[in-house]
């Protein structure tokens, strides 16, 4: 088949961009490998920062401190997401029986994202082992400091919920309702699952926040990468190992950012048909 | 069977129902006609208690259905409603949204549900879109896949606010065929259409809504040649200047 007049442009445009791109990219980075190393310092700066044989010592001192922030943030994440849902929907409810439930959610979401996630780390994961004598697996500073990163995360992720609940349109719960269902069923079936895939982009942001997020348990003193690397930094004076620390957690940030990326374009694309030039 | 009177209902300063009073005999069809903004959806909201009325009473049966309290799931499941905008679930198969309220409401098997979907599907041509998702569906065909979701919770009135309202022509034929064989089982239907046509052949008595009241009902042989009231008369002049009688 031969090309039509639209495909032929469409193919010198597709052409042209790569190209302008390309050189653009390079010219950039060209620009900051030429202008970094003429700053007075950057001799300095590299010795400190990117030591290539204190790269090779830390990154296996760190990878198994990395595996504790892995495993705190696949722990967490399924328990924010249920925690995020039932506070969501506790702050939807109307009965008036259920009003302090309502409030206290709404007080939940309220309070606790209005002081730093950092903080609620210190509060809670310092405070609450304090109440405890014995040394149980719940008396541990990095089991609380988890509940905290717990409760901050849930309550960003309910009002991404609750703001797929509510952008659902009145008419699908009129229909439901129409057709004899319950408040309670026309939530479950036909709200919510509409709902939840909408805001599927939106949580996969605070997915990816969360997973570096989780380094802020060094500040109760969890031995994760974060604080691994300062302990490294300590004993050599040289900051190649954060350095280290930081490609690790790229490792895993990235191809999480790749795909919140790549649903919420699905997602656009599903909803919005073409997009316009 | 419905009994409306002296139904009012307003939203904030604007009274949309003004004394609203009509009987509906079992297997009469009633359309109301009217410009936009005269009542018509509204008052069909108020009888599926999806809009809560501010004074009057509808009798269902002998029971008044607006009592303020009364819990409105029991009266839903014998009123059907469809809505201009289709109100497809969209997320569910056709199937799907078929059987979810008979299975959830009315506690029938899953197994049972889907064959008397299957059923009503053949029934009005529409057997080979059962898996098929609302959105790979024409505007016709979602609107009578409402209407059979509707049917199947076996109603005993059929509410169809302005259902061919959102369709081009050629697919409002088919909404309004599906129609007709539901008079021809004997279903009680309250109708909101702009489809005069089809309104002076279907009803059984027609009412001409203006501002919120009943200007004038009364069979359609009689609205549509020999109306008394001017508005109706206005009305219908203007309706047959811009070709849709």
């Amino acid at each position: 088949m031969t090309e039509t007049r639209r495909a032929a442009f469409d193919r010198r445009q597709r052409r042209r961009s790569a190209l302008v791109a390309a050189i653009s990219t390079v010219l950039v980075v060209a620009v900051l490998v030429v202008l970094v190393p003429l700053a007075p310092g950057w001799d300095r700066v590299r010795a400190a920062f990117f030591d290539v044989d204190e790269f090779r010592s830390a990154l296996p001192k760190l990878w198994k401190p990395f595996l504790l922030n892995i495993r705190i943030f696949v722990i967490c994440t399924p328990l924010i997401m249920v925690v995020g849902m039932l506070v969501a929907l506790a702050r939807n409810v109307r009965s008036p029986a259920l009003y302090p439930l309502r409030l206290f959610a709404t007080l939940y979401t309220d309070v606790v994202r209005g002081v730093p996630v950092i903080l609620w780390i210190s509060l809670i994961g310092l405070g609450v082992p304090g109440l405890f004598q014995e040394r149980a697996w719940y008396s541990k500073g990095i089991v609380w400091g988890s509940v905290a990163l717990v409760m901050c995360y849930s309550a960003y992720v309910a009002e991404v919920f609750r703001s797929g609940i509510i952008g659902i349109h009145e008419s699908q719960r009129a229909a439901a309702r129409s057709l004899g269902l319950s408040s309670g069923q026309s939530m479950r079936s036909v709200v919510l699952p509409q709902a939840v895939r909408r805001v599927v982009p939106p949580l996969m942001n605070d997915v990816v926040s969360l997973q570096k997020d989780v380094a802020l348990l060094s500040v109760i003193g969890a031995v994760e990468a974060l604080r691994r690397a300062n302990v490294i930094v300590a004993k050599t004076f040289n900051f190649t190992a954060l350095v280290a620390a930081a490609v690790l957690f790229l490792c895993v940030s990235i191809p999480l950012t790749r795909l919140a990326d790549h649903l919420l374009v699905r997602q656009i694309r599903r909803s919005s048909g073409t997009a316009v030039r | 069977m419905l009994r409306i009177e002296h139904v009012r209902k307003s939203f904030g300063d604007k009274v949309v129902l003004d004394d609203i009073s009509l009987d509906i005999a079992a297997h009469e069809v009633v359309c109301l006609i009217g410009a936009s903004g005269s009542g018509k959806s509204t008052l069909l909201r108020c009888i599926n208690l999806l809009e809560p009325i501010d004074d009057g009473a509808i009798w269902l049966d002998g029971v008044d259905i607006a009592e303020p309290g009364l819990s409105a799931d029991p009266v839903r499941r014998r009123v059907g409603m469809v809505f201009q905008s289709y109100n497809l679930f969209p997320h569910m198969t056709v199937l799907r949204n078929i059987t979810l309220a008979p299975v959830k409401v009315l506690r029938r098997s899953k197994a049972d549900a889907r064959s008397a979907a299957i059923e009503l599907l053949g029934r009005f041509g529409l057997a080979d879109k059962a898996d098929a998702y609302p959105d790979q569906l024409s505007g016709g065909q979602q609107q009578r896949v409402a209407i059979v979701r509707a049917l199947a919770m076996q109603p005993e009135i059929m509410l169809l606010d302005e259902v061919t309202a959102a369709l081009d022509p050629v697919l409002v034929g088919e909404v309004l065929s599906v129609i007709r064989d539901m008079r021809d089982l004997g279903m009680t239907m309250v109708l909101a259409t702009h489809e005069m046509g089809f309104a002076k052949e279907i009803a059984d008595t027609v009412c001409f809504l203006q501002n919120g009241r009943i200007l004038e009902q009364g069979p359609p042989e009689q609205m549509f040649t020999t109306p008394q009231h001017p508005e109706t008369q206005d009305f219908l002049e203007r309706v047959i200047a811009s070709g849709r009688l």
